[in-house]
């Protein structure tokens, strides 16, 4: 053999190896990747099967039915429950139409310009902007110009606030994704700009604008900071005025101004409280919580992936 | 849909179509009010962040502000630095980001280089929900679990720490940090991964040495996002990380953070318009500061990895 042969078979050789090597490195690359991955998973299982361990005692009918109260066993939720379900209310009122409108001006109205651009900055911003500074808007804005109090309205519009920018880019994705043609072909039957919206692009868009609205709520469903900061009361043990009446007109809009609590502060009212028996309270409403938030994302998951899956363009 | 076509509302032809037409212009101006809201939020945040910040620096030099190393102002000895709090948050937020950044890029380099299509697509929306817990939720976790846990290991830790509410944080970020760099990772072009296929590159060579580099001002992006995300999580730092002001860079103490000590004061009942009430104002500002800086680099440096192939 050759000098020059043997070198070349040497490097062959050390080729071969090295190959070998690397690609073990790519199946040690896999497996740490999956690791990661699953473990990121499992911490998520794994806290909501500790909170749900935890919470077992006061899982009972009772601890819906019952106020805030200093002995542990007997608290339950809800004032909570009843707060969190008319500020959602009032959140989603507020946040859907104004969202789902500035999505519709962004994608089918607004010229490029650089009053548009102003716009689309403002909400990227927007979303970006931690939520207890939406608390501090609303502490000074609502809370003491607008004269609304500690009240249901004054967090339902904080939260509307915070969840618009979700709203808007969940609409206007989907709006994104009505194909041209669809518009082109109404507005060759002579429809004007609204109609073509109302009639063809909205109805497409349902998909979308459903899964921004569940996003958002399961968002403001949880938010903590921006309600401590209004203000809202974290023992009350009362209910806000009904909004049903007997009489004409049936339905009052009172309970908007009343003080309230919601899930989250309930919750942070029991975790910083030294005693031991209210951590079993702080657990049950956190898995009640939890498990919310992970309905209401895996619903709009299901709503993304059935549009995605129906829709044949 | 079909109903409009076949059976116009209002007559065709010249007074009908002018109707619409006014109908058209209405509605436009509406959507762009709607539009508007997000400017008039945002003129609303840095008006009363001002406005109130304005009258607490009436009380307050801004020198003392900036250099003094005590934050007490609701005691009667009234120190009004803010570096105690800057400084929780900076460890908090270290200590989150020592968790998210090596975990999120790893993430991103399997999905968007390993992962078959279909176990991209069921993952991601997974991961996302790690990001959606409520934070309270995961405050409980780091008080109650996560520090425990830790004290079995450093048996001195405090029962309050920043350790434990950085690295719930940096859990918390780890779908935002991956989801942005898979992104930025999935617009490098394809010819550049196949130039290093035919090179003789493995797929780990080509992600590390090609697609890493080709991604690198997305990947920054990522992190610079998760940064204004960490300083802004109010949350797990009150409930963990305890609320005292300390002036200290180590994890293992605790400290309040500028969002900790927005929500101790709005837990008391301060009165409108003292000096602790605009204090939290204050320290508004400076957290919105922060966070504006971070997200206009962030926001800037993901507009040009869109731009770049």
């Amino acid at each position: 053999m050759s000098a020059a042969t043997s070198a070349a078979y040497r490097n062959m050789e050390a080729m071969r190896a090295g190959l070998t090597r690397r690609k073990m490195m790519d199946q040690i690359f896999v497996i740490v990747g999956l690791i990661v991955m699953l473990s990121c998973l499992a911490i998520l299982a794994v806290l909501f099967i500790d909170l749900v361990r935890d919470s077992a005692p006061r899982f009972t009918a009772h601890f819906f039915t019952t106020f805030a109260s200093r002995n542990a066993e007997k608290a339950g939720i809800l004032a909570a429950w009843v707060g969190t379900s008319l500020v959602m209310l009032v959140t989603a009122v507020c946040a859907v139409p104004v969202g789902v409108a500035a999505a519709i001006y962004l994608e089918e109205y607004a010229p490029k310009n650089w009053f548009t651009a102003v716009i689309e900055i403002n909400v990227t911003n927007l979303a970006g902007v931690p939520s207890i500074v939406y608390g501090l808007l609303a502490l000074g804005l609502f809370v003491y110009k607008f004269s609304l109090g500690q009240s249901i309205a004054a967090a339902g519009l904080t939260l509307a606030l915070l969840i618009l920018p979700i709203v808007i880019v969940a609409t206007r994705e989907a709006i994104r994704a009505v194909p041209k043609a669809i518009r082109e072909a109404a507005y060759g039957l002579g429809a004007t700009r609204w109609e073509v919206t109302k009639d063809h692009v909205l109805p497409y868009s349902t998909g979308g604008v459903l899964t921004g609205m569940i996003l958002g709520l399961s968002r403001a469903i949880g938010e903590t900071a921006p309600i401590i900061t209004i203000g809202a009361l974290s023992f009350i043990a009362f209910l806000p005025q009904s909004p049903f009446r007997s009489e004409f007109p049936f339905i009052s809009f009172a309970w908007l101004k009343d003080p309230f609590t919601v899930m989250p502060i309930q919750m942070f009212n029991w975790v910083s409280r030294p005693d031991q028996a209210f951590q079993a309270n702080a657990a049950a409403a956190g898995a009640i919580l939890l498990a919310m938030t992970l309905l209401m994302n895996g619903i709009a998951i299901w709503i993304r992936y059935r549009f995605r899956k129906k829709i044949n363009w | 849909m079909s109903q409009s076509i076949s059976r116009p509302r209002r007559p065709l032809g010249a007074s009908g179509l002018r109707y619409r037409k006014i109908r058209d212009r209405i509605v436009e101006a509406f959507l762009m009010v709607a539009g508007l809201v997000a400017v008039f939020t945002t003129i609303a945040i840095v008006a009363i962040l001002v406005v109130e910040s304005s009258a607490f620096f009436d009380h307050v030099p801004i020198k003392d502000f900036l250099t003094d190393t005590m934050w007490t102002p609701l005691f009667a000895d009234a120190h009004y630095g803010i570096l105690p709090l800057v400084a929780g948050t900076i460890t908090t937020t270290m200590v989150a980001l020592i968790v998210a950044v090596p975990l999120g890029t790893t993430i991103a380099i399997y999905l968007s280089e390993f992962a078959p299509h279909h176990v991209r697509e069921t993952v991601k929306p997974i991961l996302e929900l790690l990001g959606a817990v409520p934070t309270v939720v995961y405050g409980y976790f780091a008080l109650t679990m996560v520090t425990p846990a830790l004290q079995i290991l450093m048996p001195d830790l405090p029962g309050f720490n920043m350790l434990s509410a950085g690295l719930v944080i940096g859990l918390m970020i780890v779908p935002y940090v991956s989801s942005v760099s898979e992104d930025a990772m999935r617009a490098v072009p394809r010819y550049m991964r196949e130039g290093s296929y035919a090179m003789g590159a493995t797929r780990l060579q080509t992600a590390l040495r090609v697609v890493v580099p080709g991604a690198f001002s997305g990947l920054a992006a990522a992190f610079i996002l998760g940064i204004s995300r960490a300083v802004g999580e109010t949350m797990v730092v009150a409930i963990a990380a305890g609320m005292q002001p300390n002036l200290t860079f180590d994890p293992r103490e605790p400290a309040a953070t500028i969002t900790a000590y927005i929500v101790q004061v709005s837990l008391g009942d301060l009165p409108h318009g003292s000096i602790g009430y605009q204090s939290i104002f204050a320290a508004g500002l400076v957290l919105m500061l922060i966070t504006l800086i971070f997200n206009v680099v962030g926001f800037s440096l993901t507009r040009r990895f869109r731009e770049a192939y």
